[in-house]
């Protein structure tokens, strides 16, 4: 949509630039809570443990950090009993054969039991909050809403179709509520967590260069770099200098990748000129594993100057952090003196892990200013969603290329596109996991799973949880196979990211 | 603990017995069926064991998952830790790995016949099935093992149900359904992009009720959620009757509420529930927020129902009493007669209503 935008030279209504922010500032809060309880806590929290805590001691501990309401005595006696109970029926469907009882394992059970109520009230709390979304966007997941030139939710303060005085209302509720829980339950929960973890401020560092495109635009021109969050490069951990993005600088390898290009692997190419045409030359299935000298990915190898770049929360609050951004690096510095660790702590798994969290307080922040803008707008009688001007494919040139700049909740995403007769003569997407996820390149480069893994302490190859932190502190796409490989490249075990 | 029932386990829960027959009356208002049955849902699921559930992704973007977190009747949490026992779901599953098969191997070999099987995603068949391998075996072999082995399968979304986005031209990996891709097992199609969770509960509670799969159409589809045409429970269907239609995004009509057929709707012509269930618990569904159906649990929406945004050329016109079935994948002749009236109807009205859309709205 916003390649289109770029390649037509379509400037959106500033309503469509405010409902787009809040729309993708819900989705980084909801989104980011849900990895940190749902798809990475289990690697910190063992579920059975819990069931040993002593819930008044729990309470306890859990008005040591927050004065979050529900944490009493009986509350967390409850979520004990439904615990037991579950484990009791001997059915413990998603939660069986986990690495319960992991020596890796580090928290006390009450920290335990706590995490565990905590991860049960976030599945209702993410149910509610996304309503925003699904408001703005007509449904959620997949909001469907996003035009070319705008979107297609309208605004009338006098009509009971539209945005109304009603939909700031609904909006202003459940975002104080995003924040309310952001600031009492998940900070709080992050930083307990992480004081038991700190050894994980040294493994899991990766690449050490970050890209952020920025998001959250302050003005309405295509693939602006005036956004909240700012655009930028950080090179070999370097937080003295930020260096700017220019799209044409970035390239893809296939070299590892089962594709091929016209041109052969060793050179990478710029997603206008991209190609996208299969060559597998994997093993024939089931096979065991991959050979890394050869190729072995679906993912292309995104390259930026021909280095390779982790995208991510840990991108984007580096980026603001280094550019003097006032809030974030209120924020980080608060974090890292609780912590008791420095600024280099963040080039870690920890650091992606405690981003993520700076990240989803400074956007739950937002959600009510941009939310103030849109009122204003309708209060001054500004309803326009959309710019129209070259909705008839009849009005666009012969050939037109573009690109468009989005920062997901899990990293950097890039479109391209080439237009010709009307119609998309090429589209290539550049996405965060292929960022993070990437092969090797020509040059040999590993990617930064790759590169983040190396290190990593494994103390039973068959039940790698040390592994699943690093992995998911990424927060990973897709449910993929990732192999991994010693330094005298045998296979020592195979795993399945989730 | 084993011979308890839902109710037993759900009042543990602090569940009284007042809210869950509340959940059963709106089960059974998403089943469309009379109130007279909510005795007999609550029979049936106070007696059940928890059935178990495997949770199978392929070529997908993980949409319908997405969409399992936003059940709310029952929510995602009573269904994991009460009603269903989710044995295998890579996305929210603890284990991983070696450990992760482990627990899929487990159900396939002890509850053999007696599992559900949801599949996400379509199944790529070409060039041996490489361009899908979890583990190192392809979607293929996988869903045929677990499927093959299954009591049913339940088809999440488009992909999975009619190969959807993965399958749409030219079909780079020969993406195929579930159903294709395992032929003679028992399927439910819950299609959509994403499928509206609260079908998916539906779908096993009736199950669980009535010890049957619901009634399905030609499309393997559930009555009860794909058995009326959008446009029949429009709730802009008096301004499309009316010809009252939103011009431009944003003009009067538009914040109106006026019939979005103009601007692509494909409504006319797809035959889901959302218009009565909507999404995220009642919020809206797209019509509600302004924009057109895309039709996105008709097989191959990908491809029949683009441009998206280009005003159908043969709508049916008036009458509610057309299914799927009668009206098929295209448009059947029995449309012609609709589309003839229509078309009268709406050169007509739409000289009427020409004054009276949209300038306010574009004032710059």
């Amino acid at each position: 949509m916003r390649a289109v935008e770029n390649a037509l030279g379509i400037t959106v209504p500033d309503n469509a630039r405010i409902i787009r922010n809040l729309i993708t500032g819900i989705q980084y809060v909801q989104d980011h809570v849900i990895h940190f309880y749902h798809l990475h806590a289990l690697d910190w929290v063992d579920i059975v443990s819990a069931l040993k805590a002593d819930p008044a001691k729990t309470a306890s501990l859990a008005q040591s950090i927050s004065d979050w309401p529900k944490s009493s005595v009986s509350y967390f006696k409850g979520i004990q009993g439904k615990v037991k109970t579950f484990v009791d029926s001997g059915q413990l469907g998603p939660f069986a054969n986990g690495y319960w009882g992991h020596p890796a394992y580090k928290l006390p059970p009450e920290a335990n039991l706590m995490a565990v109520a905590h991860y049960l009230e976030a599945l209702d709390w993410q149910r509610d909050v996304i309503k925003i979304q699904a408001l703005l966007g007509a449904k959620n997941p997949h909001a469907q809403t996003y035009l070319v030139g705008g979107m297609s939710i309208p605004i009338d303060p006098n009509s009971q179709n539209a945005l109304n005085a009603g939909s700031i209302a609904f909006i202003a509720g459940l975002s104080g509520k995003a924040r309310e829980f952001v600031e009492k339950v998940y900070i709080p929960d992050l930083l307990a967590v992480a004081s038991f973890y700190k050894e994980w401020a040294a493994y899991g560092g990766g690449v050490g260069n970050f890209l952020s495109y920025g998001v959250f635009e302050n003005d309405t021109e295509t693939n602006t770099a005036n956004c909240w969050l700012p655009r930028g490069i950080i090179k070999n951990k370097d937080l003295s200098t930020v260096h700017p993005v220019d799209h044409t600088k970035i390239t893809e390898y296939v070299t590892h990748s089962w594709y091929e290009y016209k041109e052969g692997d060793a050179k990478a190419k710029h997603p206008w000129d991209g190609e996208t045409d299969f060559k597998y030359s994997g093993p024939n299935p089931p096979y065991e594993f991959l050979n890394t000298d050869k190729k072995y990915s679906w993912l292309k190898a995104p390259r930026y100057e021909d280095m390779p770049m982790e995208v991510g929360p840990l991108s984007r609050m580096l980026v603001a952090y280094a550019s003097g951004h006032k809030r974030v690096k209120e924020v980080v510095d608060g974090v890292l003196k609780k912590l008791g660790v420095g600024a280099e702590a963040l080039f870690s798994t920890l650091g992606r892990v405690a981003a993520r969290g700076i990240e989803t307080l400074v956007t739950a922040e937002m959600l009510p200013v941009w939310l103030d803008q849109l009122a204003a707008n309708m209060k001054k009688g500004e309803f326009r969603i959309h710019n129209g001007q070259k909705w008839d494919p009849g009005t666009w040139p012969k050939e037109a290329k573009g690109y468009g700049f989005h920062e997901a909740p899990r990293g950097a995403l890039g479109h391209w596109i080439q237009i010709k007769d009307g119609k998309i003569a090429n589209y290539q997407c550049v996405v965060p996991s292929t960022w993070n996820g990437s092969p090797r390149d020509a040059k040999g480069q590993k990617g930064p799973y790759e590169a983040a893994l190396i290190g990593t302490p494994v103390a039973d190859p068959n039940k790698p949880v040390e592994i699943l932190r690093t992995i998911h502190s990424f927060d990973p796409c897709m449910a993929c196979a990732v192999h991994v490989v010693d330094l005298a490249g045998k296979r020592i075990t195979k795993i399945k990211v989730v | 603990m084993e011979g308890d029932s839902l109710f037993d386990k759900l009042s543990r829960r602090g569940v009284s017995r007042r809210d869950f027959i509340k959940f059963c009356s709106a089960m059974a208002a998403t089943l469309a069926l009379p109130s007279s049955l909510i005795p007999r849902i609550a029979e049936a699921l106070e007696k059940k064991q928890k059935p178990v559930l495997v949770w199978l992704e392929y070529q997908d973007c993980a949409g319908d998952t997405e969409a399992l977190l936003r059940a709310s009747k029952p929510t995602v949490g009573e269904l994991v830790l009460d009603i269903l026992s989710v044995d295998y779901h890579e996305t929210i599953m603890a284990p991983a790995g070696t450990q992760a098969e482990k627990s899929l191997t487990d159900v396939v070999k002890n509850h053999k016949g007696k599992y559900i099987a949801v599949v996400e995603g379509s199944i790529p068949l070409k060039d041996g099935g490489v361009y899908c391998c979890i583990g190192g075996k392809t979607a293929k072999d996988l869903a045929k093992e677990v499927c093959g082995n299954a009591l049913a399968t339940i088809a999440v979304g488009t992909c999975a149900a009619y190969g959807g986005i993965p399958a749409a031209r030219p079909n780079p990996t020969g993406a195929v359904s579930v159903k294709e891709a395992v032929p003679g097992i028992t399927v439910v199609n819950l299609p959509g992009c994403p499928m509206n969770v609260e079908n998916l509960t539906a779908t096993v509670v009736y199950y669980l009720t009535f010890g049957s799969l619901p009634a399905l159409d030609r499309l393997g589809r559930p009555y009860f959620a794909h058995g009326k045409r959008i446009h029949d429970n429009c709730e802009r269907r008096s301004h499309f009757d009316a010809g009252q239609f939103v011009r431009k995004w944003g003009d009067e009509g538009h914040r109106r509420g006026w019939c979005l057929y103009e601007m692509g709707c494909k409504g006319p012509e797809a035959y889901m529930n959302c218009p009565v269930i909507k999404y995220n618990e009642g919020t809206s569904w797209p019509v509600q927020a302004g924009h057109g159906c895309l039709g996105c649990a008709t097989p191959n929406f990908w491809d029949v129902n683009t441009p998206f945004y280009r005003r159908l050329p043969h709508v049916p016109g008036f009458g509610v009493e057309t299914t799927a079935d009668k009206i098929g994948v295209g448009i059947a002749a029995v449309a012609a007669a609709g589309v003839a009236a229509h078309a009268v109807a709406h050169a007509v009205r739409k000289k009427e209503s020409k004054e009276e859309t949209g300038t306010q709205g574009d004032k710059k």
